[in-house]
């Protein structure tokens, strides 16, 4: 059995309290608080403790889907890449850049979020990029 | 924030004003605790006594959406005693005449009038902030979620000021953030008008700096904000990509954002699991938890740290920044980077505040920025000396009452936000079978003379109905809401408490106002 404890930051609110990820076999089975962060110091609230919960879920979306009349189906990597930069590509050319916009998320990190807005500035010349600070 | 959270354990008084940080923000409550454990005073504004107002010394339940003129029946006090820091006002902060012109036009009888505290209290509570030696201010969305939220916190930062109760160690104001890391997407940019840093995108200087690192013409005219681009579905805004958002949950009047999802040309959600916004999409990529990526969060109080990957995402999902880089190649953007340490040294490069935060820094403590340099220690708190801007500015705020008061065919209040077992729409703690152990179905809180009114027991039906929709819930019976007022937490899919909120906006910041709006109440049919 392989186990070991990963050092990350909790994914809830805006606390960002230090926790250990217990992983077993490939799998996060526990989560522990860090004695050693600076923020929690040792303690977690209910949420925190609970954080490994969804990691596996069965409802977890395993592959690129493609709308087809009501329905989703599954479509490779390449498909769905090369459909989302033809699309908003073609809408950029119809209708100008101004008609694409994103929403970045609140809860990915730092350097995802660095790389959506620029995708949206660099890639259609607009500043159409928000998340959800206000909400 | 302009402190750091372990620096509220030596306030001498915290004022927490539209925060329940005690469910919200366990962890950050705990350092409230420890700050009445060593004399400090624990004042709190809310119109519900919280779990927060439970524990604290004093709790003032204000009428909502009262916030200004409590405030400003506060500072005419201080004001009248003498109890202001005129010592710091001259030598830190400008724009003091017209403020007191404001102040001046204000009496704390008329305050509280208003906000239907007594004037008694208003002074006492105005002398305890006012007279400690080192107060804070702790405030969340209860300040923000109205029509004039921003104005909410000028008038925060204003009483800070008017006391000289910033620019110290255990001072300030504690903006509490809701997302793990919305501070990090607003410091990145994830803004309409602001590239990473806060660099407007209409300075001529700044932008020609971007042009020339991301070798693209760049545009000078800020973008639109979700909620305007949700209203301009498929007139202004054709073509829309939602990374890990759930707008279909999040935004006030749901019903209307449903129909406008569906309006978009092409829809792009990338998430973890099938929200109620990706039933909406084209396309749908599967994106990583937190648990499968590397990377950084910054928390409430400025502090970069490390998100480690654990395991691999599952089937063939992909972690995010391998997404964001095969479409951006896609597009034609060179987005070559190795991995996110490459894309940090970027963020080095052209965002001066985090200049020296990398991620061989990062390993134990993290680093708050400003953090300009390599040799830089990161910064505990701001203000200190001088503001950033040179000199502190009083503005005054305008109080506007908010948008949709309870009249003869929606007699009640209704208020939305969290409680202690469920994060914003539940996509994820709705799924963790600790937390659906402790709740798991919606609920109103309503006071127990309304329940009885209504003839509804503990976990009966109740229909909920707004001039936006209407649904059912289980009623909670407790006296910590008003009579007339009834307060639903909007994790729940099944009965989305945003069918029912009025999205009336603060025209400047854009935010929706949650936390007031009328609705009508009637035993449901279970």
């Amino acid at each position: 059995m392989d186990c070991r404890f990963v050092r990350t930051t909790c994914p809830f609110c805006g606390t960002g309290c230090g926790m250990l990820l217990k992983v077993v076999d490939g799998r996060v089975v526990d989560t522990l608080p860090d004695r050693e962060s600076v923020v929690g110091r040792g303690h977690l609230c209910i949420k925190g403790w609970s954080a490994h919960e969804f990691v596996h879920h069965p409802d977890r979306l395993t592959h690129p889907l493609v709308k087809k009349g009501d329905s989703f189906e599954r479509i490779s990597w390449e498909e769905a890449i090369s459909l989302a930069a033809e699309k908003f590509r073609g809408i950029a050319e119809q209708y100008g850049n101004d008609a694409i916009g994103g929403f970045s998320s609140a809860k990915c990190t730092n350097e995802e979020n660095y790389l959506f807005q620029k995708l949206i500035r660099a890639g259609f010349q607009n500043n159409n990029v928000d998340h959800c600070a206000r909400l | 924030m302009t402190n750091s959270i372990t620096d509220l354990a030596g306030s001498k008084c915290i004022f927490i004003i539209g925060s329940n940080a005690a469910e919200s923000h366990p962890i950050i409550m705990g350092e409230i605790y420890k700050a009445m454990d060593a004399g400090g005073v624990v004042i709190v504004v809310d119109p519900r006594r919280t779990a927060v107002a439970e524990n604290a010394h004093i709790h003032l339940a204000i009428e909502p959406g009262t916030d200004i003129p409590l405030l400003a029946g506060m500072m005419r006090h201080i004001m009248d005693e003498g109890l202001y820091n005129a010592e710091f006002i001259e030598e830190r902060v400008e724009g003091f005449e017209e403020f007191r012109k404001f102040v001046e036009g204000w009496t704390v009888e008329e305050a509280s009038r208003q906000c239907g505290i007594e004037p008694s209290m208003i002074r006492r509570v105005a002398e305890i902030y006012a007279k400690a030696d080192e107060s804070a201010v702790v405030y969340c969305m209860g300040i923000t979620q109205h029509v004039c939220g921003s104005d909410n916190v000028i008038a925060l930062c204003d009483l800070t000021m008017l006391c000289g109760h910033v620019g110290t160690e255990h001072s300030g104001l504690y903006p509490l953030r809701g997302q793990n890391n919305v501070q990090g997407a607003c410091d990145m940019g994830a803004l309409p008008n602001v590239y990473p840093a806060y660099q407007p995108v209409a300075d001529p200087d700044i932008r020609a700096k971007f042009e020339e690192a991301w070798g693209r013409p760049l545009s000078d005219k800020p973008g639109l904000t979700v909620v305007e681009m949700v209203r301009s579905a498929g007139s202004k805004i054709r073509g829309l990509f939602i990374m890990a958002e759930n707008p279909a949950l999040s935004e006030p009047d749901v019903n209307h954002v449903v129909e406008s999802l569906r309006k978009f040309d092409f829809l792009v959600v990338q998430d973890i699991f099938m929200s109620e916004t990706a039933r909406f999409a084209d396309l749908v990529l599967p994106g990583s938890s937190f648990a499968e990526k590397d990377g950084t969060f910054t928390n409430t109080e400025r502090r970069f740290q490390l998100v480690r990957k654990a395991v691999d995402p599952p089937g063939s999902a992909k972690d995010d920044f391998s997404i964001l880089c095969l479409l951006g190649n896609a597009l034609g953007l060179n987005f070559n980077y190795e991995s996110p340490a490459d894309v940090m040294s970027e963020i080095n490069r052209l965002a001066p505040p985090y200049g020296g935060i990398t991620y061989d820094r990062l390993e134990r403590q993290g680093l708050q920025w400003p953090c300009p340099n390599e040799e830089h220690p990161g910064t505990r708190f701001l203000h200190q000396g001088r503001f950033t801007r040179g000199k502190g500015l009083f503005v005054v705020p305008n109080h506007v009452a908010p948008k949709e008061l309870p009249d003869e065919d929606y007699p009640w209040y209704l208020s939305t936000g969290r409680m202690f077992a469920h994060y914003h729409t539940g996509t994820l703690t709705r799924r963790a079978k600790q937390l659906d152990r402790e709740v798991s179905r919606p609920y109103g809180e309503i006071n127990s003379e309304d329940a009885a009114k209504l003839g509804v027991g503990e976990g009966g039906a109740i229909r909920v109905t707004s001039r936006r929709g209407s649904i059912v819930v289980d009623a909670k019976i407790t006296d910590r809401v008003r009579k007339g007022s009834i307060f639903i937490p909007f994790h729940f899919a099944e009965a989305r408490a945003n069918i029912l909120t009025n999205p009336a906006l603060d025209p400047r910041s854009k935010t929706p106002e949650y936390k007031v709006c009328a609705v009508r109440v009637e035993k449901g049919e279970s």
